[in-house]
């Protein structure tokens, strides 16, 4: 069991855990991830690595409420532990001092962005760093973003914080001014944002590197349910990712195969909602009596 | 009671297991075989000749003593029969359910010449499951030598060479990379025709009565290397499978509702998804199901995919398809005449060339070739070729990949010297001790030999563990 020992509400669908995993931590590197189950019913959840601390022996993990896995797991609160957790899986981040590197995070994929730009700074490249999300509710770790960046860029969607803008625009600004000075990018977000940066940055023929987050089960090479298409064919997400130059992928088959599931992902969460509020009635009947 | 004579003996017919009906078991995941009773055991017992030499032994890759086990179960000596069985096979409720005895075992049985053969892996089961459920004979362990041994894969090659290294008294430790202990056992084979309460019962076991530690959520490549178990055990064993699925490279494989066996048996099996939603992990079948092989690997899928359609409401087809004719069909024949029974369709002599996809991305058809068989190939099988301008379109909407597997190359990062083929598998020096080319490594199983059988990787696990067990007395060193 891995125990939670730290929990923050980044936003309303946020979450950030703190958890005990020593095996995992000693090996942990920025780009890679994790495989968590809730509990024995679970299905085995891939997690970025957020962040992690070798001496503690713990790891971090931030992650969005989307389906019945993701909202059950931010209903555990510290002290809670979690089945299984397996890794660090797939290849670290290739950090090298490139010159200028510009990172891009958008919405939860600011937290995976985060240790990349860490050690891309840390190797002494100058970091430009933009982030965004919908809304600010949904925006985090600004400070944490700033102090490893050189500059800053920070957006929303709906301008409620921030410039009113998709992270590609500022993006585009960028590379029609200092073009030339762009080593690199790294994009990670909402898979169709990670389309959209690498359509940007392909006319100014930029290395792009996205870090996929597609459908897993093993996460060790084992079922092939992560493939995606590249130029040279087929490859695992999980053993020969999770990052890939972003101008080679096909993105309308990825986007067409994270949909494969959405109608038991539906079902699942209704389920689990219903059993939720039964759970509160019962309880509510429990207190009156 | 006067003993049968051998005469009276070869007259008794060989006992049939009594088993689930098919219109009734392709609509549950419970055991189809369900076992022989006591009564039907007897009678099986009664009809071995107990030959002066055996041939039935050495037909198994781990030499049961099949002669003694039977004749104790049939003189009403159950402990004894455990006892014999222990000797050589400490999984024998697995190996009972899934080994190939008609082309091992029963296939040298004498009886097979003339009629039909000892039912030697039933026989087996029933042993088996008479001690996993009263536990008579737990297995024993010398003294503490204080040796430590890593055995990568919790899978048949692991467990066995786990069980023969602990019972030498030295420390084992089992590194597992998915949540739960058992390999293929677990994630493979369906429960079926291999209930995972079985399989865990027989690691239970073996795990408390021989101190074995199994860390599992350790990926080895990841989570710790090869050279940092060396450097922490005095041995390691490698009996990592062969996890690695493998598609055809025609287009359209990344439709959806394209998967590999693995997949789909890993998401039926390990993760339950025939009990979605009460478990969380889902499992998609189609309305018309093509799995291409003809392995055990593929009637496994077959017929979960049956099951599926069955408990989903939706019927449908499931069919086989496989390149060859139906005599070079590679599954145990229990398995291809299980299947038949079920309702699965067999389409021989036909091979996927595309995939054919509709405008959301789903599966919608395949487009075949069919093939006649010409020369006989490296395998001294006839290989198949196409027939020019003999295509045409299959109506499906699921089309599974069944065609083998090999080595997951995780294992191998930050293992130098390590040499491995070509296919990917490791190279061992000598089979019969399974040492590979990095001094202190050893390997058997899917890991060395590509996908076999459950029970020729349980037969290279004991063979390592016994020069393991001499390595670390001392005798053999040298590498």
């Amino acid at each position: 069991m891995y125990r939670i020992l730290e929990k923050q509400v980044l936003s309303d669908v946020t979450k950030l855990m703190v958890v005990e995993a020593p095996h995992v931590a000693r090996k942990a590197r920025a780009g890679q991830f994790v495989i968590v189950r809730i509990d024995e019913h679970g299905e085995r959840i891939p997690l970025t690595i957020a962040d992690y601390d070798r001496e503690a022996g713990t790891i971090t993990l931030i992650f969005q409420e989307v389906g019945k896995s993701t909202k059950h797991l931010g209903t555990l609160n510290v002290g809670d532990a979690l089945a299984t957790l397996a890794g660090p899986l797939g290849h670290p981040t290739e950090i090298a001092n490139y010159g200028t590197v510009v990172c891009v995070g958008g919405g939860v994929g600011i937290a995976p962005i985060f240790p990349i730009a860490r050690s891309l700074k840390e190797a002494g490249n100058h970091v430009v760093s933009i982030i965004g999300a919908r809304t600010r509710d949904l925006l985090f770790w600004e400070d944490r973003m700033r102090a490893v960046s050189d500059e800053l860029i920070v957006c929303t969607d709906d301008g409620s914080y921030g410039r009113k803008a998709l992270v590609t625009e500022p993006l585009k600004e960028l590379l029609e001014a200092r073009g030339k000075e762009i080593a690199r990018v790294w994009a990670i977000g909402p898979a169709i944002m990670m389309k959209f940066v690498s359509l940007t940055t392909k006319p100014f023929g930029i290395p792009t590197i996205v870090s996929l987050n597609t459908i897993m089960i093993d996460g060790t090479g084992m079922c092939g349910g992560c493939r995606v298409l590249l130029e040279e064919g087929a490859q695992f997400v999980c053993v020969d990712g999770p990052e890939f130059d972003g101008h080679k992928v096909d993105w309308d088959n990825l986007l067409a195969r994270l949909s494969f599931y959405r109608d038991e992902e539906r079902l699942a969460l209704e389920r689990w909602e219903h059993e939720c509020r039964l759970e509160g009635v019962l309880k509510e009947q429990e207190a009156t009596r | 009671m006067t003993p049968l004579t051998q005469r009276e003996r070869t007259k008794i017919p060989r006992q049939k297991m009594p088993e689930q009906d098919p219109i009734v078991r392709r609509g549950n995941f419970n055991e189809v075989a369900l076992g022989f009773t006591e009564e039907l055991a007897l009678a099986e017992a009664n009809r071995c000749l107990q030959c002066e030499r055996p041939h039935c032994v050495e037909g198994c890759p781990v030499g049961v003593l099949i002669p003694q086990f039977i004749r104790a179960l049939r003189e009403g000596d159950m402990v004894g029969a455990v006892a014999a069985m222990k000797v050589k096979n400490s999984l024998p409720a697995i190996c009972g359910r899934v080994c190939p005895q008609e082309t091992q075992c029963e296939s040298r049985c004498v009886l097979g010449k003339k009629g039909q053969p000892v039912a030697i892996g039933r026989l087996e089961r029933f042993v088996g499951d008479y001690e996993l459920a009263r536990r008579t004979c737990p297995l024993e362990r010398k003294p503490a030598t204080g040796k430590k041994v890593a055995v990568v894969g919790t899978g048949p090659a692991g467990l066995t060479c786990a069980v023969d290294v602990a019972r030498e008294g030295h420390e084992v430790v089992m590194f597992e990379s998915l949540h739960a202990p058992g390999g293929v056992l677990i994630y493979g084979i369906p429960e079926f025709r291999l209930p995972k309460s079985v399989v865990q019962a027989e690691i239970d076991y073996a795990v408390e009565c021989l101190g074995i530690q199994i860390h599992t959520d350790h990926v080895i490549g990841r989570t710790l290397t090869l050279n940092e178990l060396l450097a922490e055990y005095d041995a390691v064993f490698l009996g990592t499978g062969a996890g690695l699925p493998s598609f055809m490279r025609i287009p359209g494989i990344n439709y959806n509702g394209v998967m590999s066996a693995n997949e789909f048996l890993t998401r039926v099996n390990l993760m339950k998804g025939y009990l979605f939603p009460e478990y969380d992990t889902p499992v998609k079948v189609g309305r018309k199901v093509a799995v291409i092989g003809a392995g055990n690997v593929a009637m496994d899928a077959a017929r979960c995919a049956l099951r599926l359609q069955t408990l989903q409401g939706k019927g449908g087809e499931v069919h086989i398809v496989y390149r060859r004719s139906r005599d070079e069909v590679p599954a145990r024949a229990e398995e291809v005449h299980h299947a038949e029974e079920e309702g699965v369709i067999f389409d021989f002599l036909t091979n996927p060339v595309e995939i054919l996809g509709d405008e959301k991305g789903n599966v919608r058809g395949m487009r075949c070739i069919r093939m006649e068989l010409g020369e006989p190939d490296a395998s001294g099988r006839r290989s198949p070729v196409p027939v020019p301008g003999s295509e045409f379109d299959m109506d499906v909407d699921m089309v599974i990949f069944a065609l083998g597997t090999s080595p997951n190359p995780l294992v191998f990062v930050d293992a130098e010297g390590l040499q491995r083929t070509k296919h990917g598998t490791v190279v061992v020096k000598d089979e019969e001790t399974g040492r590979t080319t990095m001094p202190r490594v050893w390997a058997g199983g899917d890991v060395v030999t590509g996908a076999a059988t459950v029970v020729s990787a349980m037969g290279a696990g004991k063979r390592a563990a016994a020069d393991i067990n001499r390595y670390l007395a001392g005798v053999v060193v040298d590498w």
